[in-house]
């Protein structure tokens, strides 16, 4: 390691300069667009002093206050719902053998690796073909909404958290479930007290990523969206493609701090697991930890 | 109770067509008995005790803990607990709430197990780290623990999975002490699976030796050590010689390098067989000196001494198609040798075991 | 062999007197195991019966769906009509109009990919090999973008790019011209980068930062100067986490609708906006159904070759 205990030297120097360039890569754009949502000018581009006028301008915009309750009642209802499925799932593709595993496996991948406009494609198709079919057999006039948002979020949410799941299960030591059985506990007091508990900051990471990506996601909301369903990002982006508003830049704030509170939580659940598998042991497991018995201390849950 | 602790019959565990994990396994192991299951890693031991635990169901066979068959009993409602390897301690509960947990499960009354969850921890003493998280203690504390949260639901018999391989030396030392006046305290009995011969060898009342899934000698330590029956058991055990050998008439084989020695009367054997020779039965002394009355002797010449500190090793080189070891006590009583001397090596014929291939 | 434990057993077998109740279970034979396996496997399928349910009705499903219809007609008023089936929709993917919207889409995630990798592993490197605590700082310094608002960050660029934004007004204060970046490639390839630049440095760090550093020692310590070591040893290592990230930076820039949406221009048309214009737009819901198809196989062929390079994790 170049940074271990020899002196600075040129090659770290224009690796830390680099480094520092790539920083302001990523955040000059975010904070440029936050200082400037304060603007008091109707031009987005010249500065004529602090206010908050936009952001009330926002918060008065009903088109925007409804595109963002259509928002969350959808990140909602598809974070609940893909959460409970895609543990599930991750359940059942981590620690079972079954017919179908495979295939189920490939199946669960692929929402991932498709680009979402694929995906949207897919929905649209779908939704266009089966609410006709709905329609006509039970003389109803279902359309697309939110429901059919809702359930398109869901399809692609599984996948997300079944990965995070998985990747939380794979973690722990199966014996921490062998010894619950062992210890006279039934396979549900063991999913309720051991694995639940152990897979919990997993699970929490998986439904965070969820509610992120279901408030971040244009393309295929867009294209199973109804009249008047337009979440947020759907609406921002059909203002966006007609030029750059200072209300925009008010609503884009909102909707950056949300991801990074978002962020935040998520961050406060890997820090818990973090801190106690490195520095509030006492020495002695601490020493054990580095002989490489430290299967105990890497499992344990953050909540 | 009159009948064995653990009674395993005709026990098989295939994975997939292929593995045989487990072999038509026979084994009884009596109440009140530290019994340990010996084997390199892969030769099914660990397997065996996970089938008598119930984490895994045998192909075929019997399992019965006190006369009671366990069939397909799922782990929970088997009158056994078990040491796990990687102590499987719960890390989001305290130690208290560890060691009580198989108690809560059995729904045992609340003021009971307190009362026994303090005693067991009183036990292993851990009383004073009943709050602790397992993380924030010690290996060999962590250990003690996973020991008190499978003591404390009294089992009829308790299952240790290599429960000190994750210790260092020291540790693991004072650790088989300990486990063994526990066993003896409690009386329950322990089935301990080991990887570690001195380990087997110090602590337990009977030793079943395995190689490939099949059990290939149970008995004691001494006799595990002193007569192991087969190649395995005597190449596993401890440092060996082992020559090969044509049986001449009783009591009589030739090595090969055409030296006759006797070999006792105890064997059954004739034709080939191997005589086990421990490095420590052989003698070195000068090719001058008077060899005692009835012991075998072959002439050999040093290759290398070892120095152990309390003991030489010797590789000496005798015509056979190995280098002999020979194990000298480093005391002023006990000549030494030089690389490259001619010397005898002695042994009595009794402290030759006749074993099978 | 077993000898002493099978006569002692076989005596007790016989003197042993049990109680009634002990003998409700049998012992196990070869029927009764794969019984209960299949017991155990019976309740793994029904943990995944949700998901299962769930993905094939509104994913596989779907993906059938789209699979037909690229093999169906489409009317004169841009109805798509589930007979005459045919394979024109496929025909015209080869269409020149096809073919170089395909080669600008495949060469500009090419190229995104490229920039990402060359900008990530020093900067994933850096990260790697600080002291823990400095790495977690400047690892959640590379969450927060990762995790916020995509469609935002997005449109940040625009606000910086415009003909009167501040990389215009910066250049034209320093007496240049005024810059025309946005609604150019240049803006998209820009914008492409920033969204997916994270997606390469996370997988980058987690392979370089698992790597054994005790190999490049030993490279040191058999003379190879620190660049060899580097070439040698760090580079081939981390291999999982370079084809790891080209593909979570490729496929999203082969298939990106938003970016070019908010930051390109109308004459240069992406594979992304095609697909949506087809549905959105144009009507031909069998030919974009066909072009879809299309780039899925690609991505397709990409993934198997990310899952055959070894990376496991995504």
């Amino acid at each position: 390691m170049s940074a271990r205990g020899a002196p600075r030297t040129l090659v770290d120097r224009l690796l830390a300069g680099h480094s520092a360039l790539v920083y302001l890569f990523f955040y000059a754009p975010i904070l440029l667009l936050m200082v400037f949502s304060f603007n008091d000018n109707d031009n987005v581009q010249i500065w004529t002093g602090a206010s908050l006028r936009w952001y009330r301008a926002m918060f008065e915009n009903d088109a925007v206050m409804s595109a963002l309750r259509n928002s969350l009642v959808v990140a909602l209802l598809s974070t609940v719902v893909s959460t409970i499925i895609g543990t599930m799932l991750a359940i059942a593709l981590e620690r079972y053998r079954f017919r179908g595993r495979g295939a189920l496996d490939g199946l669960a991948y692929l929402p991932i690796i498709i680009p979402d406009v694929t995906m949207a494609v897919m929905l649209l198709i779908f939704f266009f073909q089966s609410l006709g079919i709905v329609n006509d057999i039970f003389g109803t006039s279902l359309g697309a909404g939110l429901g059919t948002i809702t359930l398109a979020h869901i399809a692609f949410n599984i996948s997300f958290v079944a990965v995070v799941v998985r990747a939380r299960i794979a973690q722990f030591d199966p014996a921490m479930e062998e010894a619950a059985a062992d210890l006279y506990a039934s396979r549900w007091q063991t999913f309720r007290r051991v694995t639940l508990p152990l897979i919990a900051p997993g699970v929490a990471g998986g439904a965070l990523l969820a509610l992120t990506l279901s408030l971040d996601d244009v393309v295929i909301t867009q294209f199973v969206s109804g009249p008047g369903s337009a979440t947020l990002p759907v609406y921002v982006f059909g203002l966006v493609r007609r030029g750059v508003t200072p209300l925009i830049n008010a609503v884009s704030v909102v909707m950056l701090v949300a991801s990074m509170i978002l962020v935040a939580i998520s961050l406060g659940f890997q820090r818990g697991s973090v801190a106690r598998g490195q520095g509030l042991a006492d020495p002695a497991a601490l020493e054990e930890d580095l002989r490489g018995s430290r299967s105990d201390a890497e499992t344990s849950p953050a909540i | 109770m009159s009948s064995p602790a653990v009674e395993l019959r005709g026990v098989t565990k295939r994975f997939g067509d292929e593995v045989v994990a487990v072999d038509s396994l026979d084994l009884v192991i009596e109440d009140g008995e530290f019994f340990s299951l010996l084997g390199p890693s892969g030769c099914g031991k660990t397997t065996t005790l996970r089938i008598i635990a119930g984490f895994e169901f045998p192909t075929e066979g019997s399992v019965r803990i006190h006369g009671a068959e366990m069939g397909l009993k799922a782990p929970n409602e088997r009158p056994v607990n078990t040491v796990f390897q990687s102590y499987a301690l719960f890390p989001h509960m305290s130690v208290f709430d560890n060691v009580a947990f198989g108690l809560r499960m059995r729904k045992v009354e609340k003021s009971d197990v307190e009362n026994r969850v303090r005693r067991a921890l009183d036990q292993v003493q851990l009383s004073r780290r009943a709050d602790a998280r397992p993380s924030q203690l010690s290996g060999g504390m962590q250990q003690r623990v996973a020991l008190a949260r499978a003591l404390v639901n009294e089992p009829e018999v308790l299952l240790l999975d290599e429960p000190l391989g994750a210790l260092d030396l020291k540790l693991r030392q004072n650790m088989q002490l300990e486990l063994k006046d526990l066993q003896n305290r409690v009386g329950i009995t322990f089935v301990y699976v080991t990887h570690d011969q001195e380990e087997a060898l110090t602590m337990s009342d009977r030793i079943g030796v395995m190689s490939e899934g099949r059990l290939l000698q149970v008995g004691n330590s001494e006799k595990i050590y002193e007569n192991p029956e087969s190649r395995f058991v005597a190449d596993f055990i401890g440092d060996i010689n082992l020559l090969n050998a044509t049986v001449t008439a009783k009591g009589l084989a030739r090595l090969a390098n055409g030296v006759e020695v006797g070999i006792g009367d105890r064997h059954p054997g004739s034709g080939n067989v191997i005589l086990a020779l421990r490095p420590e039965r052989l003698v070195l002394q000068r090719v001058d000196e008077d060899v005692p009355a009835g012991r075998n002797q072959l002439r050999a010449r040093v290759a290398r001494r070892t120095y152990y500190g309390d003991v030489f090793y010797y590789d000496v080189e005798a015509g056979l198609e190995e280098h002999l070891e020979v194990k000298e006590e480093n005391r002023p009583d006990v000549e030494r040798f030089e690389v490259g001397e001619e010397v005898l090596v002695t042994w009595r014929p009794r402290a030759a075991n006749v074993v099978s291939d | 062999m077993a000898s002493e434990g099978g006569e002692r057993g076989e005596r007790l077998m016989t003197t042993t007197r049990r109680r009634p109740d002990l003998d409700e279970e049998t012992p196990v034979t070869p029927e009764l195991e794969k019984a209960a396996e299949k017991a155990e496997s019976r309740r793994g399928f029904l943990i995944s019966v949700p998901a299962y349910g769930y993905l094939v009705l509104f994913f596989a499903l779907p993906l059938v769906l789209v699979l037909v219809y690229s093999f169906a007609s489409r009317s004169s008023t841009g109805r798509t009509l589930l007979e005459d089936w045919n394979v024109e929709s496929y025909r015209r993917l080869f269409s020149d109009l096809v073919l170089e919207i395909s080669a600008r889409s495949f060469l500009l995630a090419l190229v995104t990919t490229l920039l990402c990798l060359v900008v990530s592993y020093p900067f994933a490197y850096y990260i790697a090999t600080r002291t823990p605590r400095i790495r977690n700082v400047l690892l959640v310094l590379v969450m927060i973008p990762f995790w916020s608002n995509f469609l935002v960050r997005t449109y940040a660029w625009r606000v910086i790019l415009g003909s009167d934004g501040f990389v215009s007004q910066i250049s034209q204060a320093f007496g240049g011209e005024e810059i025309r970046v946005l609604f150019t490639i240049w803006a998209v390839l820009i914008g492409l980068v920033y969204g997916y630049l994270p997606f390469m440095v996370l997988p980058l760090y987690a392979a370089i930062e698992r790597l054994d550093w005790s190999l490049v020692e030993a490279a040191r310590d058999l003379y190879a100067n620190g660049f060899t070591a580097f070439r040698k040893v760090t580079l081939p290592l981390s291999m999982p986490g370079v084809v790891a990230g080209s593909i979570l930076v490729f496929i999203p820039s082969l298939g990106a609708y938003v970016t070019p949406a908010i930051l390109g221009g109308a004459r240069e048309t992406l594979l992304g906006d095609y697909i949506v214009s087809q549905f959105l737009t144009a009507r031909n819901w069998p030919f974009g159904s066909a072009l879809s198809f299309a780039v899925m196989f690609v991505m397709l062929l990409a993934t198997i070759f990310y899952f055959r390079a070894g990376a496991k994790t995504l």
